[in-house]
Formats: C-alpha cells, sequence, structure tokens
C-alpha cells in the first residue's frame, strides 16, 4: 500500500478485500453451518449466523459410515503418488523447456496443454479396458497415475516458467565456481525453485483430491474418498452431505495454509 | 597464477559469425582489457575464455594446459559476471564460500580465505546479511570477493562495473585496480567503457566485428591507433579525421603545408588536445564552443569536414568565430582512405 491513499481509494480497497474474502468464506461458512447445524437448520432460511443446537453429530455419523476411512487413505495415496510423479517428471520437463532451444519445443508446450483438451468421459471406456490390461484397475495406483495426467500440464508449465525466472547467470556462476551441472542445479538453481516447486506440489495434490469422474469411472471397490462419497452420500441426508462436503474441503485449506508462508517467499524471488 | 593463449579462436551463431580466428596471448599476472562497441564478440570471447560458450574452432590454453573441451569448473578460473550473480539464497559469507566449499576446501581454509577476501573488499559487515539487503555496489564487492577468495589463477570480469552509478564506478574502479595488482592474478576485463579500460588496465585488446583490431598499452593505443576504428573509439572526444590531397610527399592545409605519405589521397588523423592554436595554419571555424571546466570544447569545421578541438579553459570563442591551429607534428596518424589502416612508414 501506499503511504496515504485517498479515503476513497481505501474504501474501494476494503471492498475489494471484503469481496475476495466473502468469496472463499461464504461458500465455507455454510458447509460448515449446513455440516455442524443438525438436520433442521438445512432447509431453514434465513439462516441463523450462529446455530443453537449446534453439534458435531453430523460429522460424527459420516466419519462412522462404513468405508470412509480406507476412501480417505485410497485418496491421500493417490494423491501423493500424483503429486510425486508430477513433480518427478514435470520439474525436469519444464527445466528442459526454461533452458534449452530444441527443436519442436513450442510444439511440445501446446501438446502438453492438448492434453487437458481430451474430456476423460470420452477416454473413460479404453482409459477402464487399459487398465484392466495393465492391472491397474481398481487401486489407488492407477487412480494417481490418472491424476497425473491431469495435473502434470500444470506442473511442467509452471515449473517451466519458474526456472525461465531465475537468471541463466547464477547457474553459470555456479558452473565457474566448481558446480558441474548436476550439482548447479541441487545447489543453486533447486533452492531458489523450491518454493514454487511445493505451490506445484501441492496444486497436483489438491487436483487429485478433488477430482471425482476418472475416479468414479477407474474404482468399484477401492474407492478414493470423493468417489466414494459420490456414491454413498446419494441416498445420505442433506446434513451428512454438507458434514462429508465439509471434511473433504478441510484438508486443502489445511495444506494452503501451511506452505502459505513458502508461496509468498515465491513472490519475494520473482518480484527481483 | 597462469597465463592464457587464445589460438586462432572462431565461434559462429548459425550464419552469424561472432569471432573469427582471434588470437592472443595473455601474460602470467597481466591486466588485459577487451575493449569493444556491443556486439564486437568481446563477451563471447571471454565465455569462450571461461567455458561457457563453446568455440566453433580453435584453442584455449591457460598455464599451458588445453582447456578447449574442459567444462568451466575444471578450468582454475574465476567470474564476476555484469549484474554481479550473487546467489540470493544465500549469506554473503556463504556466497563467498562458495567455490572454496566447492572446491572442497577445509574449514580453516575457507574461514582464511573468506576473512581475506572480506576485508579486501570492504564486506566484513555484511557477512551474515542476505544479498537482498544490500545495495547494488555491497552486491558488486560481493561478487568480486566471491571470485578472489578461490584465489584464481585467472580472473575474467564481464562490464563488472556497468550497473553502478557513474560516481560509485569512478570509487569501485580505482579501488579494483588496487586488490587486483596487489592479488597479482591474471585478468580479462570485458568492457565498452574506453576510460576503464584506459585506466585500469595493462593492454588494450579493441575488437571490431568479430576482429582484433589492436592490442597495444593503453599509451600506444591512444597515440597510435592502426585502425581509423580504433582511433575514433578509444579516447573522448574521439580522434579527428581530416580526408586530404597530397601531392609530392606534401599536403597543402590552408597555410600549413605537412610531409604526407606519396599517395594521392589519405586521412589525416589527430587528436582534439593535440590542435594548437597559432597564427596562421589550418583554418577552424567554431560551431559551439563547451566549457567543461577543466577545458573548453570546440567543435566545428576545418576543410569542410568536422573538427572537434580541446581548447584551454580560458578560450571563450564565439560561435561563428574562425581562428588558426596546428597539429603537432608528433602526434599525427596518417591513414589509408579506404582501408581505414594506419600508413607503417609513418608511424613512429
Amino acid at each position: 500500500m501506499s503511504a496515504r491513499p485517498g479515503t476513497g481509494r481505501r474504501t474501494l480497497f476494503l471492498c475489494g478485500l471484503g469481496a475476495l474474502c466473502a468469496w472463499t468464506l461464504v461458500p465455507i461458512y455454510l458447509i460448515a453451518l449446513g455440516a455442524i447445524g443438525g438436520p433442521g437448520l438445512i432447509s431453514r432460511w434465513p439462516k441463523p449466523f450462529w446455530p443453537e443446537g449446534s453439534s458435531l453429530a453430523a460429522l460424527r455419523y459420516f466419519l462412522d459410515i462404513a468405508g470412509v476411512w480406507s476412501a480417505t487413505l485410497y485418496s491421500v495415496e493417490a494423491a501423493v503418488l500424483c503429486m510425486a510423479l508430477s513433480i518427478l517428471l514435470g520439474i525436469p520437463a519444464g527445466y528442459a523447456l526454461a533452458r534449452f532451444a530444441f527443436r519442436g519445443a513450442v510444439a511440445f508446450r501446446l501438446m502438453v496443454l492438448m492434453t487437458r483438451a481430451f474430456p476423460v468421459a470420452i477416454l473413460a471406456l479404453p482409459l477402464t479396458v487399459g487398465f484392466i490390461r495393465l492391472g491397474l484397475y481398481d487401486s489407488p495406483v492407477g487412480v494417481g497415475v490418472m491424476h497425473t495426467t491431469l495435473a502434470l500440464p500444470f506442473a511442467v508449465l509452471v515449473s517451466a516458467s519458474l526456472f525461465q525466472a531465475i537468471p541463466h547467470e547464477f547457474e553459470e556462476a555456479a558452473w565457474v565456481f566448481g558446480c558441474s551441472r548436476v550439482t548447479a542445479f541441487l545447489r543453486v538453481v533447486l533452492p531458489l525453485a523450491l518454493p514454487g516447486i511445493a505451490a506445484t506440489a501441492i496444486f497436483a495434490f489438491v487436483i487429485s483430491w478433488n477430482e471425482v469422474f476418472a475416479a468414479s469411472v477407474l474404482t468399484v471397490r477401492h474407492r478414493t474418498l470423493t468417489a466414494y462419497l459420490l456414491s454413498v452420500l446419494a441416498e445420505s441426508p442433506l446434513h451428512v452431505q454438507f458434514a462429508g462436503g465439509f471434511l473433504l474441503i478441510v484438508p486443502s485449506v489445511l495444506f494452503i495454509f501451511l506452505v502459505r508462508r513458502h508461496l509468498f517467499a515465491m513472490w519475494g524471488i520473482a518480484s527481483k | 597464477m597462469a597465463d592464457i593463449v587464445i589460438d586462432g579462436i572462431r565461434k559462429a551463431f548459425g550464419p552469424v559469425v561472432a569471432l573469427e580466428s582471434v588470437s592472443l596471448r595473455i601474460a602470467d599476472g597481466e591486466f588485459l582489457a577487451l575493449l569493444g562497441p556491443s556486439g564486437c564478440g568481446k563477451t563471447t570471447l571471454l565465455r569462450i575464455i571461461a567455458g561457457l560458450e563453446t568455440q566453433t574452432e580453435g584453442r584455449v590454453l591457460i598455464g599451458g594446459r588445453d582447456v578447449s573441451d574442459l567444462p568451466p569448473r575444471k578450468r582454475g578460473l574465476a567470474m564476476v559476471f555484469q549484474n554481479y550473480a550473487v546467489f540470493p539464497h544465500l549469506t554473503v559469507r556463504e556466497n563467498v564460500a562458495f567455490g572454496l566449499r566447492m572446491a572442497g576446501a577445509d574449514a580453516v581454509r575457507v574461514d582464511r580465505q573468506v576473512a581475506r577476501a572480506a576485508e579486501l573488499l570492504h564486506i566484513e559487515p555484511y557477512l551474515t546479511r542476505y544479498p537482498a539487503q544490500l545495495s547494488g555496489g555491497q552486491r558488486q564487492r560481493v561478487a568480486v570477493a566471491r571470485a578472489l577468495a578461490v584465489e584464481p589463477a585467472v580472473l575474467l570480469m564481464d562490464e563488472p562495473l556497468s550497473n553502478l552509478d557513474a560516481l560509485l564506478r569512478l570509487e569501485m574502479r580505482a579501488e579494483l585496480k588496487g586488490v587486483l595488482q596487489s592479488a597479482g592474478t591474471t585478468t580479462v576485463y570485458v568492457t565498452h567503457d574506453q576510460t576503464e579500460a584506459m585506466g585500469l588496465a595493462d593492454r588494450i585488446a579493441v575488437l571490431h566485428s568479430g576482429r582484433i583490431e589492436q592490442i597495444d598499452t593503453p599509451a600506444a593505443l591512444y597515440r597510435h591507433p592502426r585502425t581509423r576504428f580504433v582511433g575514433g573509439f578509444v579516447g573522448s572526444p574521439p580522434m579527428n579525421f581530416l580526408t586530404v590531397q597530397t601531392a609530392s610527399g606534401q599536403t597543402m592545409l590552408d597555410g600549413l603545408t605537412l610531409a604526407a605519405p606519396g599517395r594521392e589521397r589519405v586521412v589525416l588523423g589527430v587528436r582534439p588536445e593535440d590542435l594548437e592554436p597559432a597564427e596562421s595554419g589550418l583554418a577552424f571555424t567554431v560551431r559551439v564552443a563547451e566549457p567543461m571546466g577543466s577545458h573548453t570544447l570546440l567543435t566545428g569545421e576545418a576543410l569542410g569536414q568536422p573538427v572537434r578541438i580541446v581548447a584551454p579553459s580560458d578560450w571563450r570563442p564565439a560561435p561563428g568565430e574562425r581562428m588558426f591551429v596546428r597539429p603537432r607534428p608528433d602526434r599525427i596518424v596518417w591513414l589509408d582512405p579506404e582501408t581505414g589502416a594506419a600508413l607503417e612508414e609513418h608511424l613512429a
């Protein structure tokens, strides 16, 4: 903020800030209200700011649904696999795009994005058949691999721009002062890109965590949480559905909250 | 310590030739400046010496060892980059120690050499800070300290002062010269600023479109430019060039007769401060007079060609005024009007 903004600008700034906060917080608040307010509150309007008869009964009921915990475990497995594969494949690809002028770099960039142009719905049948043949069908590994294809384009393009933002001279200085290409990358480039890489990893995790469709198609018994809830909650009362939704949001929000410092650090480097 | 031999280095970027067959030898402990306008290939040559760029042809020898195909880390050199390239994620101390740590030096040696380099460049107060907390001048010092800490045989500098403001540049230049003289390191220094090259270097190599035009001491380069380009590029204001007609080994400049090479037309080169006022001689018409404090810079015409004169500061001729000047005879350079090359028979 500048030192002394005019009152008009200040009001505008605060309004914007309020709108931005509301955009994120109101939905979360409403879901939370539905989750802890009990069955009676769901259909009431206007809603009270704080539910008088609040209870964690719905949340507990939800957690007691058979299979929720194992589904959570599958979700985490798939998301971690997706995160790891996106980083392991995405970072070298991003680095290559950022640092080397190779034949077909532009085409490669486009192709990376093109993978997102095919709707999963169309690919569902061939994917299922292929996964059954490979023995990946109905396993968190299969879901993780599928989610990697969704997260990888972002990982490649985001890390490419990350590496592009790191001046080449840093690497050259490292080479001159005794580093090989690999040690220069590990000692100089990687530490500088780390906040951005962490953000990319979290993004991949969240993509996998939130994905429903592919997970529903590719699993039958070993469903990830979202896919499991989709099939189970359809028959549950509304406030239990809210409880499920609320508990799904919590990990993502917590994750982002924990790494927010690194995300800001990334901006610090980018603005230099 | 080591000497550097550059043997027939050629560099082409696709169809664009950046360097064509450059050869030169830099003595052990010598300070050589690579001087030239942007795009002349000076930075490319430095990067080839460093191993950051691969030559198309030719060899680089450092201390008698052929390093042409070695990666930068195996060449035994240090480098100061134009925008410093001080690692932002390391403290000043770790930046300065970086080369030593990579070389596997023990803690005692790291501490000793870091302390020495830090003392030499007066950065001890900032050792625990991060580069983001330093000013441009301080970062510059860190970059030089990092290079000196490894006690390299060869130090390469790529326009290290170009990002500093004018006053700081002057201060840093003098300091750099002192530090490097005491270190005795073989230094190659790239710059487009001729005063920087003149002030710092033992010898200057002037590059022009991928070729070395001349290598000489600053004084010789200034006094006896071997080409018209060198005369025009080195020295501020640049050398005056007058195309004159000659007859039977003489040329007539208004009221002045000079012995000249036996050609029909030649170019007379003379420095602005080597044109002295006289009773008779070359007629000079003042167009602009700029009082610079230490001298007055006169811009005008003689023989219908543009001429600049550095005159004593008490001279204040009015625009349009006509006066006579004579070039100091021992300071004249004769050049070929077609090739721009100095005519050897008249070089001192």
